[in-house]
């Protein structure tokens, strides 16, 4: 790279502009910009449609569908921690034949984007979402959630498994339309989150999701027992957002042509591009909208403001551009 | 009225002591109008950047849709933890984000019904609007408040200006009758010919009310008290055993489905469990470990 290749000039573009081009494309998805939600934190997208237009977002992620209903676990469920929560919902929700009885045709005659987020106890289960999505109107892409229990293997989640990983992606590919991309969402949790993301992608993984929420506890000192009903639970929000950055940079290094939904603590948009820098192509707002419904909007436009002043004509020029070699001139202050 | 809550962000107007309490007052403009008893609001706290990244939910007191600076929402807290102790030691003009209003509210009776109230420590706060509500429907009103001790009691004076009777019972007996709002429920039941029960507190004092007005065939409104996220019913913390109309009994979402619930809908002595009924029950509902979601 020369030195010319550094944006320091600002784009001519200003970011009110209509022809600011905010296009990102995950594995031939093609998105009119780069923010979506986060599985989990927007259920169906109704609720949030509330407080703005969910069709003006990159996309809606679904939370996790089972094949069928699921009452979740008892309470408490949910511990806020420093800059962050627990979670230990169980996966509660009213299963496939009900989600695109109801759900998913809303997205879809809202004009909304759906990534259905899918998640299962055994390969068979997986494949079987898969095929049930299949052909269904509105799905723009399949999110595998195998940060599951493997029924199968003693409850060890998939996503800490490379060879259950690339199983289950391997069928979710399989039953999957080939226009529709399937993306893996990886667990932080594991030793190696590079030989995760190779397995999940020598499987037919189109896309990586990055990262699921690290598994946490709290104990109260007044009860002196654990604060949630599930004991330990998903901690998300600011506060993993590092880890988040981590993985992102540590799988993009290894694999820069595979598109990342990058998500983990992201609030602003100098965090949604802080992701993009690190090698991802669209970003997921999640814990954040517990705080701030309208979170995913404004990320959108605070992204496209911050894109604009560092000189990016495009999302495709900004994802991975902390990879970049070290630039001497820059360095030295010219 | 508008549907649907709204985000706004609002500002403090006042926030004064009452008892061992804090009342707030928020400039908020756009809520009062959609606004009905028994609605709730979700407020952000710690400011900008804060560390505390889930919002507080509190029962409205009261609203008015014009003031000099606009329309406000008040509500009554006790301070818990940080977030709450953040609320109390804000200034007038501080900004305090609001989303609201939320849930469903209190069910009005169609025709003027004898109604009883029963409130515990400041979850009476609905009540009051709700009371005003009812006596502009040609509803008697009786109220029964209760607390810990007298400086946790909420609302007398409200109650006083509205109600038929107003019975006051605190468990150290330091105002009103020594004992549980139970304890006088049956009497002022019988007394105003209660036809509706509505009631706002602890969950152990909904149960209890509940039950009480369910052996005298009435029917009561529960606004529950659980432990909120986000309050617009996307994060799924706040959940109870509910039975819905086929007879079901479901996890559902206080937030959205209700804070009010018809109180024999409540499966009460299963809260904070997933009863082995439940729709969709599995073994994971009781197993530890597990972060899917």
């Amino acid at each position: 790279m020369t030195r010319f290749a550094v944006r320091t000039v600002p784009a001519p573009l200003r970011a009110e502009d209509p022809r600011y081009d905010l296009r990102t494309t995950l594995g031939g998805l093609e998105l009119t910009n780069p923010v979506l939600t986060a599985s989990g934190c927007a259920a169906s997208g109704r609720e949030l449609d509330q407080f703005f237009d969910v069709a003006a977002l990159g996309a809606v992620v679904t939370k996790s569908i089972m094949l069928a209903p699921r009452s979740g676990r008892a309470t408490p469920r949910m511990a806020e921690t420093p800059s962050g929560m627990l979670n230990s919902i169980g996966l509660q929700g009213p299963g496939i034949d009900a989600f695109l009885e109801h759900d998913l045709p809303w997205l879809h005659a809202k004009g909304a984007r759906a990534v259905v987020s899918i998640a299962g106890g055994s390969v068979e289960e997986f494949g079987e979402l898969a095929r049930r999505l299949r052909g269904a109107p509105g799905l723009a892409a399949v999110e595998v959630n195998i940060s599951c229990p493997n029924v199968a293997n003693r409850g060890l989640v998939f996503a800490c498994d490379p060879g259950a990983a690339s199983e289950v992606v391997g069928a979710v590919r399989r039953h999957t339309t080939p226009a529709v991309p399937v993306l893996a969402k990886l667990s932080p949790d594991v030793t190696d989150i590079v030989a995760v993301a190779r397995s999940c992608v020598s499987a037919g993984a189109d896309g990586l999701s990055m990262i699921n929420t690290l598994l946490g506890m709290v104990i109260d000192p007044g009860t002196m027992r654990p604060v949630l009903a599930g004991i330990t639970g998903g901690l998300s929000g600011p506060a993993i957002r590092p880890v988040a950055v981590r993985c992102i940079w540590q799988v993009h290094a290894a694999m820069p042509q595979v598109p990342i939904i990058g998500m983990g603590g992201v609030r602003s948009g100098l965090d949604a591009l802080e992701m993009i820098l690190a090698g991802a192509s669209a970003v997921s707002v999640g814990t954040a909208v517990f705080g701030d419904p309208c979170a995913p909007v404004r990320v959108l436009t605070e992204l496209r403001h911050a894109l604009v002043a560092r000189g990016f004509a495009s999302v495709g020029a900004a994802v991975g551009f902390a990879h970049r070699a070290p630039d001497r001139a820059a360095d030295v202050g010219l | 009225m508008s549907d649907g809550p709204l985000q706004v962000p609002g500002k403090v107007l006042s926030v004064r002591r009452t008892g061992a309490y804090h009342h707030l007052t928020l400039v908020a403009p756009g809520i009062a109008e959609r606004t009905r008893p028994g609605h709730f609001v979700a407020l952000a706290v710690g400011g900008r950047n804060t560390g505390m990244v889930l919002r507080r939910a509190f029962s409205i007191y009261q609203v008015r849709q014009t003031g000099v600076y606009g329309g406000t929402v008040e509500v009554v807290f006790a301070v818990h933890g940080a977030g709450t102790a953040w609320l109390a030691e804000q200034h007038p003009h501080a900004p305090v984000d609001v989303v609201g209003p939320l849930g469903k509210p209190f069910s009005l009776p169609r025709q003027a019904a004898s109604t009883t109230l029963v409130g515990g420590g400041y979850g009476s706060a609905p009540l009051f609007a709700l009371g005003e509500a009812l006596r502009a429907r040609g509803c008697r009103v009786d109220f029964v408040l209760g607390a810990a001790s007298q400086d946790r009691l909420f609302g007398a004076l409200d109650a006083k200006r509205m109600a038929a009777t107003v019975a006051v019972t605190t468990d150290d007996g330091s105002t009103g009758t020594r004992g549980l709002v139970t304890d006088v429920l049956p009497d002022v039941m019988a007394r105003g010919r209660t036809e509706v029960v509505y009631a706002c507190g602890p969950m152990p004092m909904l149960r209890a009310v509940s039950r009480i007005a369910g052996r005298l065939g009435v029917p009561t409104q529960c606004a529950v008290e659980e432990s909120m996220a986000c309050g617009i019913g996307v994060c799924m913390t706040c959940v109870l055993p509910v039975v819905g109309d086929d007879g079901a009994t479901r996890m559902v979402r206080s937030c959205v489905e209700g804070p009010v619930f018809h109180g024999d809908r409540v499966r009460w002595d299963h809260v904070g469990t997933v009863p082995p009924d439940t729709v969709g029950r599995t073994a994971s509902a009781l197993a530890a470990g597990g972060r899917a979601g």
